[in-house]
């Protein structure tokens, strides 16, 4: 039988009922959102379940979202089953104040490092990660540059000397 | 028989210490900058940890400010031994945001850029894999053709090796005359450069000794360690998003999936020979159907997305505001999330992408096959030689502008 978004819904709602919310198709990928203490009961359930066999990890990432007061941090992971050749997209939100959500590198080798690129562009703190240290960024970096309060260089600017780029430099735009 | 003796050796002495060698960042053999830290006991590798980023561009946060049709040149920049598949899916993933449908003669002529660059990233790799093998003739050799490659490139877009080919809707501008030659040229030659490297090393004693056994990985554990493309198919996955969720009409071709069985060194380059194959029958099928189309089609009719030719700009209208509203970023792009993949040249591409309806993407994450597979390598290695550690590195085609992003 083929696996449908609709099956999958109704496995998980039965097994864990109000918890999985906002549930939607987008693009025909089911989206999900689960509370963050059960992103890996969630996971473990969608791998050993034998008709849903979510078992490879596609993708690990994270959104910042600076107005959602409690929940500015979404970790998005990215499941794919092989045999059904469906995806679905699990979402944990968490709040940037207490960034902890449970790692996913027992269940998923690959988790390891698309962590540890999450931990380094958004702070999300993995509990029970291996190695969480920085990966792409230096090791002595403060900050996490991808979350929305660090803005690009404004192209306007006119106090930096960059007339080697193109920029006109101190001379003005 | 006489009694085996262990030999109590002093603390220090040259055979109980395990050396630390660096391989890397700037080394002839990673073929890229990423530092391996090897810890080697002679010529056994013992343990090693992969420090990755020296190339780290920070395209995702670029993307947010920039228009979508400023991203392609970002995705030029990952894996730059293929960079039209990765332009293609960042086109092919925009357009289905916007919910463009591309004529078929756009998706065939996709077909062919994309396949041609499959056939240009394995073949460096094959010959790489040659390379450290001690085989320097077959690469030498391929790079000829790979050049013919480019100057396809060049004949359609400008430009060779960060090609920024295409547009969202379509090409920039119809194939040339010469542009189908040249793809002739190439199907006619090719082959014949190909059956010839395959005689060099397919059977080779030498090249057999070195690659078979090194750098396995089982089906399940390259499953669970994320692997992709030819190296998750080398260890027996018939994985392969252009068969599994067709995009751009791959769904009207006739092809097979090579699939190797133990996932080692030789597996992953008889993968890749067979990909070339494959690719070129592809591109063969797809130069057929385009020459049953209407010769003129080279893009969708999506004028809000598309922008228009120079000289209507400066006549029309219409043109001039669509023009405008194009590069001042003010088409209207609809809210929505999608992650989008396509079968890059070494896995998996996928973009994932959120627009909340500005003139540039909320999130843009790139999911990269090399940066997921590269964890893999510590295992892959452990306990073997140092010169098949190598081998086993340039077999798994890391490209390491896709490595950082």
């Amino acid at each position: 039988m083929s696996l449908t978004n609709d099956y999958i819904k109704q496995r998980l709602t039965d097994k864990f009922g109000e918890a999985v919310s906002q549930v939607e198709e987008t693009f025909g990928m089911l989206n999900f959102t689960v509370p963050k203490d059960l992103n890996l009961k969630v996971m473990q359930f969608l791998y050993d379940d034998e008709e849903l066999q979510f078992r490879f990890l596609t993708d690990l990432t994270a959104v910042h979202y600076p107005d959602r007061k409690g929940e500015e941090l979404a970790v998005v992971y990215h499941l794919y089953n092989f045999a059904q050749r469906v995806r679905l997209r699990m979402k944990v939100y968490t709040s940037v104040e207490d960034p902890r959500v449970f790692t996913a590198t027992r269940l998923f080798e690959a988790a390891n490092w698309m962590e540890r690129e999450t931990y380094d562009f958004f702070g999300v703190n993995f509990v029970g990660h291996p190695n969480l240290k920085r990966i792409l960024n230096v090791d002595e970096m403060d900050y996490f540059p991808m979350r929305k309060e660090f803005p690009l260089e404004d192209q306007t600017r006119i106090d930096k000397d960059d007339e080697m780029f193109g920029r006109g430099g101190h001379i003005g735009i | 028989m006489s009694e085996q003796h262990n030999i109590t050796l002093p603390e220090g002495s040259i055979e109980r210490v395990t050396q630390t060698l660096n391989l890397g960042p700037t080394h002839p053999a990673t073929h890229g900058v990423f530092q391996n830290i090897l810890e080697i006991d002679g010529e056994r590798v013992v343990s090693s940890e992969s420090t990755v980023g020296y190339i780290h561009r920070a395209f995702e946060k670029i993307a947010e400010r920039r228009p979508y049709y400023q991203i392609t040149p970002l995705t030029d920049r990952l894996n730059y031994c293929s960079s039209p598949i990765n332009n293609m899916g960042w086109h092919i993933t925009v357009e289905k945001l916007l919910g463009i449908q591309t004529p078929k003669r756009v998706d065939y002529l996709r077909v062919i850029i994309m396949e041609l660059a499959r056939i240009c990233d394995h073949l460096i790799c094959n010959g790489v894999v040659g390379v450290d093998t001690g085989a320097f003739t077959g690469f030498l050799y391929l790079m000829r053709w790979r050049e013919l490659a480019y100057e396809i490139y060049e004949e359609i877009c400008g430009s060779r090796l960060t090609t920024n080919i295409g547009r969202v809707g379509g090409f920039e501008r119809n194939f040339t005359p010469a542009a189908f030659e040249k793809i002739e040229k190439f199907l006619v030659e090719f082959p014949k450069a190909l059956k010839e490297f395959e005689t060099l090393m397919n059977r080779n004693r030498i090249f057999m000794e070195r690659t078979q056994g090194v750098g396995p990985i089982s089906a399940e554990r390259a499953m669970n360690y994320g692997f992709t493309g030819p190296n998750l198919r080398a260890a027996g996955v018939d994985y392969d998003l252009r068969v599994a969720h067709p995009y751009s009409s791959y769904e009207d071709f006739e092809f097979s999936i090579p699939v190797g069985t133990t996932g080692d060194c030789y597996d992953r380059f008889l993968v890749r020979n067979g990909e070339m194959w494959e690719s070129l029958s592809i591109i063969r099928q797809a130069m057929d159907k385009v020459k049953a189309l209407p010769s003129d089609v080279y893009h969708a009719d999506v004028p809000a997305y598309y922008l228009p030719e120079k000289s209507d700009v400066y006549t029309k209208m219409e043109a001039l505001i669509y023009h405008f509203k194009i590069i001042m970023g003010e088409s209207d792009i609809l809210p929505g999330e999608l992650y989008n993949a396509v079968e890059g040249a070494n896995g998996e591409l996928g973009f994932y992408l959120i627009s909340d309806g500005g003139r540039s993407p909320y999130r843009l994450h790139f999911r990269r096959p090399c940066f997921i597979y590269y964890q893999a390598y510590a295992e892959l290695i452990k306990g073997a030689m140092l010169s098949d550690a190598l081998i086993c590195m340039s077999s798994l085609n890391l490209i390491a502008g896709e490595l950082d992003a």
